[in-house]
């Protein structure tokens, strides 16, 4: 049974990332015959449908997370944004195509450490995170968390982890959360495939499935761990498999389009709410920058990279969709200023606030006083 | 290990031990007869301690000539003839009646001579570890008059656990073994009877995964109990109890909590080897933002596991499995929680202080007994929380005393004693009259060799000899 994601009619025929050139997922794929057939799996996930209105605001939060990452490397350029950053130029789909999914207050998210995106997908104030970013007072986590760890409880977003693979367990733990309290959450815990051979994810998909916890597992594959690419550190390169010898049924999807994110979101909802236990979704996806902003990401071309670019960019894709639908240039430049605007005013916020005062050092190591 | 030993015409059946430190145990149930013919494999009987139940197999065939020691026995010591059994071709006409008149008056004790025969036991060096001192000074959170109730320290952590989980939901308990086998070392035992298995649940064997998870769930708003069958294996998962549990409230400002317990047994077992025996007591004490408690008695036990289970911040709970079956008083109070961070003196004196933890307690309460009888008055301090440190407590004793012993069943180099010493060293320089000694487990890995386990553990003669050095005696 073919689990990959073709691009339907819909998409432009131009539209073919280096990832899908790189590894025939769908050949592949329709070659794997399940281990038990006669097992029930998700149904291959439709492209969604979107309104005008919804389309506009996907359009709008990709391009929000896009125009705040340039910014933030910007800043860490100026030396405004210290240590580790690291951007989700060219992934703003996954995040935003899932997250539409959800329902704010109920599931709960996690993610590693390049986790912008998925904050500014799930309506976190840009201000407070670009703040994190210059390590201020104002920040999300008073400046002590930085880039990698960030967190909002208020809107379930439970970080933000810097070491890799960390987040599926502790997600695991989110969803044993929504079902020993019955709060019908799901839980959606990102990871990278670099992540995706980590021990602790598959000890992980074991329980989940075991149990039958409500999570999403989303692998965000951007072709490279830092710098080695797929092909080069997994034996399975079709990560959308790798649930397969727990009985967790994966999807593979087009990570570059928004619709055939959220359609698989869809889908995956539907299984995880119906109570089915666990699921894998691979996005296949493409950052643009390096790996974090100290990678000059020596390890592919030039040519790839822009290849990308002119051919899958989710945010031109939707653009060209919406323009299709009757938006108008104008429309569509005004939307561009606003966020510019937001983006500028965070940039500036993030640049003006203070730093936090020096007896901050000392609170918030431990909640109780001893 | 064999427990037959062969005596003319018959072989006898003796109790067998269930692990390197039981003494004794209740014969539980004989599954065979006077008569029976038995072969190798067949069950004769099961034998029950405080910990497990296990069946006693047959090693060889023949036939059960005698039982000794009736079913429903308590206390028969290891090594005990409970039966005997005719090999194929032997006299087998010993007749019932007989032998069951000489079950009823055959006293579990009865047989020395039959223990005199048995193979020299090889005695593990954790046999002067276990002591079951106790405290000689009552703990002031202890109101004058409250009624005294002697339990186990397994007992004491169980009746924690499932008092915490009585009031309040969000409390459940996970590990491996904790719910359908009752604990690896039956401190859940009843736990899943009470609580049903969606709050005391089995994991696979997978440390990392399940200590994520439980971290995780904390994340979320639930109280995780986290059992490890021994803390060697939460090696495995020490990466969430660090990177994730004990930075999480720093690292998002104080708005995301982790309220998660980390517990199980800590230290050297016994016989068990170096993989297997290690106390990680300053592992966890290094790392800000955990709270590491490692209490000594089964009344710190309850108090402060409960105290561990209703904080809001990430705490690991550092138990001894030699500790486990010993026997202390717990006050009969409704609802018994300690402070955490606060040591106590178990012992008053004036000459010398002696500071130690966990199992060390009781090697330090015994010191102090040999070292009145010299005329040397020692202040025993369990520190009971390694972090925070009750640094006030120990200065205060250097302060009376001015000499200072610590004792640790671990290794030396970074140590809690070390800590110690440093504090003495920093703070309470000027009420030195002696440098501070640590008596400590010896520098390298713990061998299995009965003998060489007893010269590379700490025994309470260190802890005298070291407590007549800084008293220059």
């Amino acid at each position: 049974m073919a689990r990959a994601t073709r691009p339907t009619s819909r998409q432009p025929a131009a539209r073919k990332s280096p990832a899908r050139s790189n590894a025939p997922a769908a050949a592949a794929a329709a070659a794997a015959e399940p281990a038990i057939p006669n097992r029930e799996r998700p149904a291959q996930p439709e492209r969604y449908e979107a309104s005008k209105e919804e389309l506009l605001g996907f359009y709008q939060q990709m391009l929000l997370i896009r125009r705040f990452e340039e910014r933030a490397g910007q800043l860490y350029g100026l030396g405004l944004i210290g240590g580790f950053c690291h951007l989700y130029i060219g992934q703003e789909a996954v995040a935003v195509g899932l997250q539409s999914a959800l329902e704010a207050g109920k599931d709960s998210v996690i993610t590693g450490y390049r986790d912008h995106g998925h904050m500014l997908a799930y309506g976190i104030d840009p201000k407070v995170i670009m703040a994190e970013l210059t390590g201020r007072q104002a920040g999300i986590s008073k400046g002590k968390g930085g880039s990698m760890h960030m967190f909002s409880v208020e809107h379930k977003f439970y970080g933000g982890h810097g070491i890799v693979g960390a987040q599926v367990s502790l997600g695991t733990g989110l969803a044993f959360k929504h079902k020993y309290e019955g709060d019908g959450g799901v839980c959606m815990a990102y990871f990278g495939d670099g992540a995706a051979n980590q021990g602790q994810v598959y000890e992980s998909l074991n329980m989940a499935e075991l149990w039958k916890l409500p999570i999403i597992y989303v692998i965000e594959n951007n072709q490279y761990a830092m710098g080695t690419s797929v092909a080069r550190s997994s034996a399975e390169d079709q990560l959308y498999r790798r649930g397969e010898s727990f009985r967790v049924p994966g999807i593979q999807v087009d990570g570059m389009d928004v619709l055939a994110v959220r359609g698989a979101a869809e889908e995956a909802l539907a299984w995880v709410r119906a109570g089915k236990g666990p699921i894998v979704l691979e996005l296949k996806t493409y950052r643009y920058r390096g790996h974090s902003m100290s990678d000059p990401a020596k390890y592919r071309t030039r040519e790839e990279v822009q290849s990308v670019r002119d051919n899958s960019d989710p945010i031109e894709h939707a653009k060209k969709e919406l323009e299709a639908m009757g938006v108008t240039e104008d429309a569509l430049k005004e939307i561009e200023k606003e966020i510019r605007a937001r983006v500028a005013e965070a940039a500036d916020f993030a640049e003006q606030s203070p730093e936090p005062e020096g007896g901050e050092l000392y609170t918030d190591v431990l909640v109780g006083q001893y | 290990m064999c427990w037959w030993g062969s005596i003319e015409m018959s072989i006898e059946l003796k109790m067998p031990a269930l692990s390197p430190t039981m003494e004794e145990g209740t014969l539980a149930k004989w599954l065979v007869k006077e008569g029976d013919t038995v072969k190798s494999g067949d069950i004769l009987a099961e034998i029950e301690t405080d910990k497990a139940t296990m069946e006693f197999e047959a090693v060889d065939e023949g036939t059960i000539t005698r039982i000794l020691v009736a079913e429903g026995t308590d206390g028969v010591k290891v090594g005990t003839v409970i039966a005997t059994i005719a090999g194929e071709g032997e006299d087998t006409a010993t007749a019932p009646a007989e032998a069951a008149k000489a079950a009823e008056s055959a006293p579990p004790a009865a047989a020395p001579a039959a223990e005199a025969a048995a193979p020299k036991k090889a005695e593990s060096g954790t046999s002067k570890l276990a002591s079951d001192k106790a405290a000689v000074t009552a703990d002031p959170a202890i109101p004058a008059g409250t009624e005294m109730v002697k339990t186990t320290v397994r007992e004491a952590l169980r009746d924690a656990m499932a008092e915490e989980m009585r009031a309040d939901g969000r409390v459940f308990v996970m590990g491996e073994e904790v719910a359908q086998y009752q604990g690896a070392y039956k401190v859940t035992q009843g736990l899943l009877d009470e609580f049903g298995d969606k709050r005391v649940i089995d994991t696979p064997i997978t440390e990392y995964g399940f200590a994520g998870v439980g971290t995780g769930a904390a994340m979320g708003g639930l109280k995780p109990i986290v059992e490890f069958m021994t803390f060697n294996f939460a090696m495995q998962a020490i990466d969430h109890i660090i990177n994730s549990a004990a930075k999480t409230n720093y690292m998002s400002g104080g708005q995301m909590r982790c309220p998660v317990v980390f517990r199980g047994p800590n230290g050297a077992a016994s016989r068990v080897g170096a993989q297997h025996s290690q106390n990680y007591g300053p592992w966890y004490a290094a790392v800000p933002g955990l709270i590491v408690i490692a209490p000594y008695d089964a009344a710190d036990a309850k108090g402060l596991l409960k105290a561990a289970i209703r904080t809001d911040d990430p705490v690991v709970f550092l138990e001894n499995e030699l500790l486990y079956g010993r026997s202390f008083e717990v006050p009969k109070i409704d609802d018994f929680v300690l402070p955490i961070g606060k040591a106590r003196i178990v012992r008053e004196g004036k000459d010398v202080t002696i500071v130690s933890y966990s199992i060390g307690v009781g090697l330090a309460l015994e010191a102090a007994e040999t070292l009145a009888g010299e005329g040397i008055e020692a202040e025993v301090i369990d520190l009971r929380t390694l972090r925070p440190l009750d640094r006030e407590t120990v200065l205060r004793s250097l302060a009376k005393t001015n000499r200072m012993v610590v004792v640790e069943e671990g290794w030396p180099v970074c140590s809690i004693s070390s800590e110690i010493m440093a504090i003495a060293m920093e703070e309470g320089f000027d009420d030195l009259d002696a440098p501070v000694l640590r008596v400590t487990n010896e520098d390298v890995p713990l061998p299995y060799a009965a003998n060489l386990e007893k010269l590379a553990l700490v025994d309470a003669d260190r802890v005298v000899k070291a407590a007549r050095q800084v008293c220059y005696k």
